[in-house]
């Protein structure tokens, strides 16, 4: 065993509203520890740098192999997730810090329910008829698939979000993960025959239009989720809309 | 009759929980959802290769009958029988369901759903996408609930925690008592019934493959209230995991499904780059001893195959305990469509990438195939009677489990991809049964008297008060931390009496330590640690059941082996052999020159095993110690026979 300690610096904060504060912690060297091992390993020693005991650093994680979206922060100063964060990789002392453009629940906490809310907006389902058996569904090529799985891997996590210049902490821009959602929904053959409504969704206030291609949302998508793609696309698909809509009044 | 709307309280929002929640919305129920986080990050989504249905698409002859079968015989015969086989007729309707709301599976030339092979059967029978099937099934389902909220037939409680039932003077139960992650308010929501979808108790091993929210608290909690809680000793350790100091991550059995190779250097010790090992020089264990199944043996058999020759051969590689997992013969883009999300996993953690070199694994704690016990009712057919409120229903009246919260469907082993199955079927089978349940009650739940739900909230709300204040010298992690380890060095794959009591004395120790606890953050807003301790007493609770379970099933089945009471299965042994035996029992007729020498006493040996042990593990609570009975397995269907593989 070696007594190499790992240098964290922490944002912490005890309410939303409540002024934010630094600690500082040592965490014991262990090889391929990550973040989130790190913060358990401060759960069972809330003791600072300095020799105080707090209360342990409280943060989100769940699946802890990158596919549940829950443990978004700011490492060294970039969105990612916690879990998959290597120590060794990372510049020390590492820095953690909340999401910012999500209201800070506790500490690394942050509130996104704007994001399932936007799921919500869109309508991203399918409006199946029922849950009994009516058989198969819609045939489809597999590249198609391919196409609509790598889009449906996004995990709510928000990194594109806090990326985004355009998305903000007030305004309601919905933001790449939501446009991708929608291009998800249009492109599968049941879900195509609500894409109106899903476009019309995207048309308004906080809509594709307030985009400005900055194309950094694709960039921290942990997911490697086509952001610009599915932008292009859905910029494409409701252009189309635009001119049915004022064809048809 | 009511007149309003049935309501209940659904724990959970993994795929059993979203699955029940998009039924009973589409009955016209009304359903409350509850969930540890936001839904949408359950631990289903973990779930990677795939899921079950005989759906026979690549014309090898398979059918549900198959699935069956080999489901029961995974499980080496502790499973009841009409469950799994309703199960496993209900799922292509299961597939065709998740298929039409928008999974993205993988799919044939043709367009058609394509499937591929797991353990414990020969046929092509799990449907995929590519290797994070879990976590576009819960989507898929999280969407069809989002939109039942959108719709107003249901309502999220997210960041919610649920603390306990509350039970009538009749012992029914009549709601669930809710505790706010974030205000820390704690109230009591009334419902018909009420479910709990809550997951297994992985995290009672500390490290395993489970998220963190699998504590197996809410389980305990009713075990704690009185429910009963089967097969808890059967735990299954999944061959392949990455070793991690938070957690084991699983590398889907998908990867050996695909064609995924598992050896070690013949050599002990052997420092050459894996890639420059001739084959001459690679044991490729798994292939030789098992000639028919290879590599897709059921996970017990690999994991303890893995365990010996790790620690009995002394050949895991360079010295250690791993083994390799090898794709490194398939091609990138083969591996990156079909497996994608676990080469993505191990090259994340472990900086190599699997397509270029083998993996290292090691077996890891993954699921527990016990958990609360339930009943269902069987009907004429061998299959089960959906509209019977006794299904997925604990021994708590109005108090159901669903998928893997519950004990039925896996017996002693669970078969690769079938968890997934067992969670939606459960999901979708009870919701009838439940809305029945409602009607068959002679009093509703709008005639319970309020003091019910006071003396409910209340009990619960000194609770919390009395850990708060929890002023001693332990720190609950650390002490979670230990009985991890505890659980992780003796009851695992191999298991023997000595160390199983040992176990329990080391249990006992740190349940005496727990009342010892500091409650470490005083905060009254989204504070984790009051929960934490509770989940921490619950696991207590639950690792004393897995272990009372264990040390008391002198037997070899499934998960749970024990090494001294091994029935030493004669190598040239044929499981027909044994149906021939009962036969010529039934006609007074055995001789032993019928059979080769040996096997004559071995089925004796078997038979008399299966009278005592083919048995549930029911564990009740009772002077704070699991009190442990066994009950009756249905096999009505398929006659328990030895299981074989090669
Ligand atoms: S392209 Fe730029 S503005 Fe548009 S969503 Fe991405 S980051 Fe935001
Ligand atoms: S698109 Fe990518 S970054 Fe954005 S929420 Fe989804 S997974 Fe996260
Ligand atoms: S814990 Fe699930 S993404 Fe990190």
């Amino acid at each position: 065993m070696t007594d190499k300690k790992i240098p964290f610096k922490i944002k912490r904060q005890d309410k939303p509203g409540s002024p934010s504060y630094w600690q500082t912690f040592q965490v014991p060297y262990k090889p391929f520890a990550n973040i989130i091992s790190c913060l358990m390993e401060i759960q069972r020693n809330p003791t600072t740098q300095g020799g105080k005991t707090v209360a342990p650093v409280t943060w989100d994680s769940n699946c802890l192999e990158e596919v549940c979206g829950s443990c978004t922060m700011l490492i060294n100063g970039k969105v990612r997730q916690a879990c998959t964060a290597l120590v060794d990789n990372l510049e020390k002392p590492i820095t953690l810090e909340p999401m910012s453009k999500f209201p800070v629940v506790r500490d690394l906490q942050v509130n996104r329910n704007r994001m399932f809310e936007n799921l919500k907006k869109v309508k991203a389902w399918i409006d199946i008829d029922g849950s009994h058996d009516i058989g198969e569904g819609a045939l489809m090529a597999d590249s198609d698939r391919a196409k609509r799985y790598v889009m449906s891997e996004c995990m709510t996590c928000g990194c594109c979000l806090e990326a985004c210049p355009q998305f903000t902490l007030n305004n309601s821009f919905m933001g790449a993960a939501t446009f991708n959602q929608v291009r998800l929904f249009n492109l599968h053959p049941t879900g195509s025959m609500n894409k109106e409504e899903r476009l019309d969704a995207v048309m308004g206030e906080g809509g594709i239009t307030d985009c400005g291609n900055a194309q950094v949302c694709v960039e921290v998508c942990p997911k490697n989720i086509p952001l610009t793609e599915s932008i292009a696309d859905i910029g494409r698909q409701t252009s189309w809309q635009m001119i049915k809509n004022i064809l048809i009044k | 009759m009511l007149n309003r709307k049935k309501k209940i309280v659904i724990i959970g929002g993994g795929l059993a929980g979203l699955a029940l929640a998009m039924k009973f919305c589409e009955r016209n129920g009304e359903v409350t959802i509850v969930s540890y986080q936001a839904l949408k990050r359950s631990h289903s989504v973990c779930a990677q290769g795939g899921i079950n249905a005989a759906i026979d698409a690549k014309n090898e002859g398979d059918t549900p009958e198959k699935h069956f079968y080999d489901t029961i015989k995974g499980g080496d015969f502790l499973a009841h029988q009409p469950l799994v086989r309703d199960m496993c007729f209900q799922a292509p309707a299961i597939i065709h369901l998740m298929d039409r709301m928008g999974v993205a599976f993988n799919r044939t030339g043709e367009g058609h759903l394509d499937f591929r092979r797991f353990g414990g059967t020969l046929y092509n029978r799990t449907a995929f996408a590519g290797a994070t099937t879990g976590q576009q099934l819960v989507y898929a389902l999280d969407e069809q609930v989002r939109r039942n909220i959108h719709d107003g037939n249901a309502t999220a409680l997210e960041w919610h925690e649920y603390l306990g039932a509350v039970l009538d003077s009749e012992g029914i139960c009549r709601g669930a008592v809710i505790h706010d992650l974030k205000t820390d308010e704690i109230y009591t929501l009334a419902a018909d019934a009420v479910v709990l979808a809550t997951g297994g108790p992985c995290q009672v091993y500390g490290r395993s493959t489970s998220s963190v929210v699998n504590t197996g608290a809410a389980a305990t909690t009713a075990y704690l209230q009185g429910a009963k809680y089967a097969n808890g000793e059967f735990i299954q350790i999944h061959p392949t995991a990455i070793p991690g100091q938070d957690k084991l991550r699983l590398m889907s059995e998908s990867a050996r499904g695909e064609g995924g190779r598992v050896w070690v250097p013949k050599k002990t010790n052997d420092s050459r780059d894996p890639k420059k090992i001739p084959e001459s020089d690679r044991y490729y264990f798994l292939e030789e001893k098992y000639p028919l199944f290879k590599n897709l043996v059921p996970r017990d058999v690999a994991s303890r195959e893995i365990y010996d020759i790790v620690y009995n051969q002394n050949m895991g590689v360079s010295g250690e305990p791993m083994v390799y997992l090898d794709l490194t013969h398939k091609s990138r883009e083969f591996l990156d469509n079909r497996l994608g999300g676990i080469m993505d996993i191990y090259t994340k953690f472990t900086g190599v990438d699997p397509r270029e070199q083998p993996m290292k694994i090691f077996p890891a704690v993954h699921y527990s195939m016990g958990g609360l016990w339930t009943d269902y009712g069987p009907d004429q057919q061998g299959l089960i009677e959906h509209g019977s409120p006794k299904n997925q229903m604990t021994s708590i009246k109005g108090l159901f489990a669903a998928g893997e919260a519950d004990y039925q469907y896996h017996g002693a082993n669970r078969l690769g991809a079938n968890s997934l199955l067992s969670c939606i079927y459960t999901g979708l089978m009870m919701a009838r049964g439940i809305m029945n349940y409602t009607d068959s009650l002679e009093k509703s739940v709008d005639d319970i008297p309020s003091t019910i739900f006071d003396d409910a909230r209340n009990h619960w709300k000194t609770r919390f008060n009395e850990i708060r204040k929890m002023d001693g010298n332990e720190n609950p992690y650390q002490l979670h931390q230990q009985l991890g380890e505890t659980m992780l060095a003796n009851v695992l794959i191999v298991r023997d009496n000595k160390s199983l009591e040992k176990a329990t004395h080391a249990i006992d120790d740190i349940e005496a330590r727990f009342k010892n606890v500091k409650c470490t953050d005083s905060s009254d807003w989204a504070n984790p640690s009051p929960s934490f301790i509770n989940q921490l007493f619950c696991m207590i609770h639950l690792s004393k059941i897995i272990t009372k379970g264990a040390l008391m099933r002198d037997e070899f089945r499934g998960s749970h082996y024990k090494p001294d009471f091994d029935l030493n299965q004669p190598k040239d042994f044929d499981p027909h052999e044994y149906i021939d035996y009962l036969e010529q029992k039934q006609y007074g007729e055995i001789t032993d020159n019928k059979f080769p020498p040996g096997h004559l006493d071995y089925m004796k040996r078997f038979e008399e095993n299966n009278k005592k042990w083919l048995k549930t593990t029911v564990a009740q609570f009772k002077d704070n110690k699991p009190d442990i009975t066994y009950e009756e397995v249905n096999t009505s269907l398929i006659t328990p026979r030895p299981r074989k593989y090669d």
